[in-house]
């Protein structure tokens, strides 16, 4: 008992959740089969935008095995459900507004029968006109999604500080450019499922793949008129979520299914093709920027103007362009900002949120910027991000004065002396025939927390059991990031304890208490605040407890070493199975509330913004890419990838890595290969074959460092990191391939074919003669290469 | 139709459709849910096994495929010297995530292993490009199966 070691905050210490899936024994939302189950599955509408006249169920009806086919009439409530904007039907009951809404839901006893029968059931819908490129849809005359907002505008938002048209005449020196971004899908291993049961008592128990047990709470109740303390959601842990699990997606179907299922369970899983067409998916994005700096290179002014398209509901769309726009100027000091934007309903599917909610869109454009500055003003790149890099005190773009922990400079210094940079000529020279090495840079942040006006707070609660284990009750979901394996750290390290007396139970609404998504890079940051707090609390009752079965008249000399208190001046000792038998089943439970910092005062520059609006926290990164471009056929390589990341503390500097180099791979897919292809509004990546995520041989050996600085709010200084990786790669890649070739690609993904076509439109000598040098590349260039267009819609 | 195969070493009777997808056999039949299913379609190797040694996707295997074969899933695997060498090098390289794709992953590394001892990284690349990874970026994977290809190699020195 006596080498039993605590965990500790800051060690590498193993997941707690490994081995049991590296076993195959972690049982996740998609492995639970209970008996008697009955499969449900959704028809999907199939047109664009339409009128419903009717379902016709007879064919489906009729194929043995099927139970129930239900419509609009059998959805209890307001059958409309929505993070925010209660918008979206659970059953279309009404108009049909993009190709995956669901329109029926088929009960059957065999996947085998669902899959028939959903294939039978014929919709019947009178065609309206629809809209699938965001600039038509704001045009006059253009159809219209949503009554309740004119000009298919979900939201139209601005950020001014200072006086950026005057500012920006006065520059010596302005860039500008026109960037598309393309929509870009989760494709988390696990797709969409749940099982659901109606209980004797009228309550429904869910088991669901979810980011976001509590709100799917609320959100099922809102949809279908059922009181919360009917609904019990448990979320195991997910394979893969990045977003995409945030807001219903089976939830509000699997209770339907549930309450004409006649008490059996009902299990839906969504097929891979099914996870395309109709699940949640990031924001197409068009930008338009100017960027002006004095010629000593002092960032000047800002304009830009961003349109989001967020499909044919608002999920959380106003929110992340709201995101978008906060980092429309980069972790850099502009002191004139204009940053406008638009998000707008079109009839393709829904945009919510993803890793890096709309952050990654605005960083490719201010980062191509950047790098189009620093050759026009003669500077390096890295000099150019590190004069105007922001520092605590600073004021950002958004007009916000920061004051938490601000490493951007550090991160852009440690890059400054790595062998990728510093070697860069010489790496660049080794070239092989034919192909072109370059070199890039970006600088990325990602707020973390919900922003203002929303109370981003979490409950934790932590147990002893008879038995004498501790029980953290996680209340925020791990999608495969670590954030319960953080809590049992937490837990080990302010109570002492090793991972043998620990236990972490994924969220479950009876047991465990409202704490917000798992999202934003606040879950281990708010949920693991609170529970340091309960643990503490916890520590202090313990040591109490033992005090008095040992009689002893101060606490001053017990210690909490793995599963005991000790008493060394004596030598004493409790187990604490010992000490748990000595407690009532209240004392054994610490519950503990943080609420996450906000800005006071919030600067007067932003109009238009709902909730969300400023961030207090950030992480910070720099990131640099060196590329190796095939000049015959337009292939980029990415050959080394080194990522430097500001996360305050490290708590556990594996997991750390691990969302590094996964934001890294995630973005580098986005970068080069990852695009939702549609055809009015229908998906036509309708598999992994069509919609190419990056596989062992794409990703290249990623460096990850940590700049530790220390964010003096954060359970152990540290600040969340899931999502900052995430907005490298573009950029970064982007920026290589203007180094290696003088091209400046500006639609995203940076695909082979986009390549050779800038490379031929470009002059013959910049493409395959040596590298031009900066100097010819004059401003007129810079901002004329490809125009806009409709491709990415 | 009835289909006698071993099944992690154990002999195994079952009786069902000829048809019916060994991935569904597997998980909804057999309870043995450490095969995955994340496309359905052969594009993730979520669902990889063994047959035979060989790696083979088990969303395209139908049952009446297996009689007479030996199929190893992760939840033998782990009971194998080598598989639990292997787990083990996934757990303390930090190759679990989400661990979805875990077990798949481990299936074709162990099959990879066992045609090459000693795989550089880019064989190991190559080796498991046919299973993807949302979560980790394959860094860590491939370490892990350095990692076990050395931890194997030194057990069987030793
Ligand atoms: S589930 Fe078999 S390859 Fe994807
Ligand atoms: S660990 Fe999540 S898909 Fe690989």
């Amino acid at each position: 008992m006596t080498d039993r070691t605590p965990l500790c905050a800051g060690k590498p210490d193993l997941r707690g959740d490994a081995t049991a899936k590296a076993s195959g024994k972690e049982r996740f939302a998609a492995d639970h089969y209970p008996d008697l189950l009955l499969w449900a599955g959704a028809v999907r509408a199939g047109v664009s935008h339409a009128r419903l006249k009717a379902v016709n169920t007879t064919d489906a009806l009729a194929v043995p095995g099927v139970i129930r086919v239900l419509t609009c009439a059998d959805v209890p409530g307001p059958n409309r459900h929505g993070i925010i904007h209660k918008d979206m039907p659970v059953l279309v009951d009404d108009r049909i507004r993009y190709p995956g809404d669901a329109v029926a839901l088929v009960l059957a006893e065999t996947r085998e029968a669902l899959r028939e029968a959903v294939s039978l059931v014929r919709v019947e819908s009178e065609a309206l006109p629809a809209v699938f490129d965001p600039a038509a849809a704001l045009a006059e005359g253009a159809p219209q999604l949503h009554e309740t907002h004119p000009a298919n505008t979900l939201m139209a938002a601005e950020i001014r500080k200072g006086d950026a048209a005057g500012a920006l005449a006065g520059c010596d020196v302005v860039v500008a450019g026109e960037f598309s971004t393309q929509v870009q899908a989760h494709a988390f291993l696990e797709t969409e499922n749940g099982v659901a049961r109606l209980a004797e008592d009228g309550s429904i128990d869910m088991v669901v793949s979810s980011q976001s047990p509590f709100r799917d709470r609320l959100e099922v109740g809102a949809a279908l008129g059922i009181p919360f303390n009917k609904i019990r959601i448990r979320a195991p842990h997910l394979g893969g979520g990045f977003g995409g699990k945030d807001g219903a997606t089976v939830q509000c179907l699997l209770a339907v299914a549930a309450l004409h299922s006649a008490g059996r369970p009902v299990k839906m899983h969504w097929e891979r093709e099914e996870n395309l067409a109709a699940g949640y998916k990031r924001h197409a994005c068009q930008l338009h920027y100017q960027l002006g700096a004095r010629r000593d290179g002092t960032l000047q002014a800002l304009i830009c103007h961003l349109v989001y398209d967020t499909g044919a509901y608002a999920h959380l769309g106003g929110e992340v362009m709201e995101l978008g726009m906060e980092h429309g100027g980069g972790p850099y000091r502009i002191p004139h900002v204009l940053v406008t934007g638009k998000c707008v309903f079109t009839n393709n599917p829904v945009a919510g949120a993803m890793r890096a909610f709309g952050v990654c869109q605005v960083t490719f454009a201010v980062e191509a910027m950047m790098d189009r500055l620093a050759r026009e003003l003669d500077l390096g790149p890295l000099e150019l991000r590190r004069r105007n890099a922001l520092s605590e005190g600073d004021t950002n773009c958004s007009g916000m004065r920061v004051i938490t922990s601000t490493g951007i400079i550090g991160c852009l210094e440690t890059l400054r002396l790595h062998p990728f940079w510093e070697q860069r000529e010489e790496w660049k020279e080794q070239a092989r025939p034919h192909t072109r090495r370059g070199v890039g840079l970006a600088s990325v942040w990602n707020a973390a927390g919900y922003g203002g006006k929303v109370r981003d707070a979490a409950i934790a609660k932590v147990e002893l059991t008879p038995e004498g284990t501790v029980v953290v009750h996680s209340a925020v979901a791990d999608m495969g990031q670590g954030n319960s394996c953080a809590f049992m750290q937490i837990a080990g390290h302010v109570l002492g304890q090793d991972a043998a007396q620990l236990i972490v139970r994924q969220p479950d609404t009876a047991t465990a208490y409202p704490s917000g998504s798992s999202a934003a890079g606040r879950t281990t940051y708010t949920f693991g605040n609170a529970l340091i707090k309960a643990c503490e609390e916890l520590k202090a009752r313990l040591i109490n407890r033992a005090g008095l079965l040992f009689f002893i008249d101060s606490d001053q000399h017990l210690c909490l070493v793995p599963g005991k208190v000790v008493h060394p001046p004596s030598g004493r000792e409790l187990s604490l199975q010992q000490i748990a038998g000595f407690m009532s089943q209240e004392d054994r439970v610490c519950i503990s509330q943080f609420v996450a910092p906000v800005c006071d005062p919030v600067p007067d520059t932003a109009t238009g913004f709902f909730i969300g609006f400023p961030h207090v926290i950030f992480a910070y990164g720099a990131h640099l890419a060196r590329i190796e471009v095939d000049l015959l056929t337009g292939v980029i390589q990415v050959c080394d990838y080194l990522a430097v990341t500001d996360g305050g503390t490290v708590v556990n500097p594996v997991m750390f890595d691990q969302q590094v180099e996964g934001g890294v791979a995630q973005g580098l897919g986005y970068a080069l290969m990852e695009e939702v292809v549609t055809r009015e509004g229908r998906v036509l990546s309708d598999g992994l074959s069509t919609y190419l995520i990056p596989g062992a041989m794409d990703v290249p050996n990623i460096v990850s460092l940590a700049w530790q600085g220390h964010e003096a709010t954060g359970p152990f200084g540290m600040k969340g990191v899931g999502e900052v990786a995430m907005n490298g790669p573009l950029p970064a890649v982007a920026n290589a391939l203007s180094d290696a070739c003088g091209i400046h690609l500006q639609h995203a993904p940076l695909t082979p074919e986009r390549v050779l076509m800038a490379m031929s439109a470009g002059s013959e000598e910049g493409c395959k003669g040596p590298a031009p040098p900066v100097e010819s590349l004059g401003r007129s260039r810079a901002s004329s290469v490809e125009r806009p267009n409709a491709h990415t819609l | 139709m009835p289909i006698r195969f071993e099944l992690n070493g154990l002999p195994t009777d079952i009786d069902c459709a000829a048809d019916r997808r060994v991935i569904d056999l597997l998980r909804e039949d057999l309870g043995l849910f450490g095969t995955k299913e994340g496309c359905g379609t052969g594009e993730c190797g979520a669902c990889t096994i063994l047959v035979g040694g060989e790696a083979r996707l088990a969303c395209l295997m139908l049952a009446a495929q297996l009689a007479g074969r030996q199929v190893t899933t992760v939840e033998g695997m782990t009971h194998t010297p080598d598989g639990a060498v292997l787990a083990q090098a996934f757990v303390e390289e930090g190759a679990v995530q989400c661990g979805f794709c875990t077990p798949g992953m481990q299936m074709a590394a162990l099959a990879m292993l066992r045609q090459n001892a000693n795989p550089s990284r880019e064989a190991i690349r190559e080796g498991l490009s046919g299973n993807l990874c949302r979560c980790t970026g394959y860094v860590k994977i491939i370490a892990a199966v350095q990692r076990a290809a050395r931890d194997i190699s030194d057990e069987r020195r030793a």
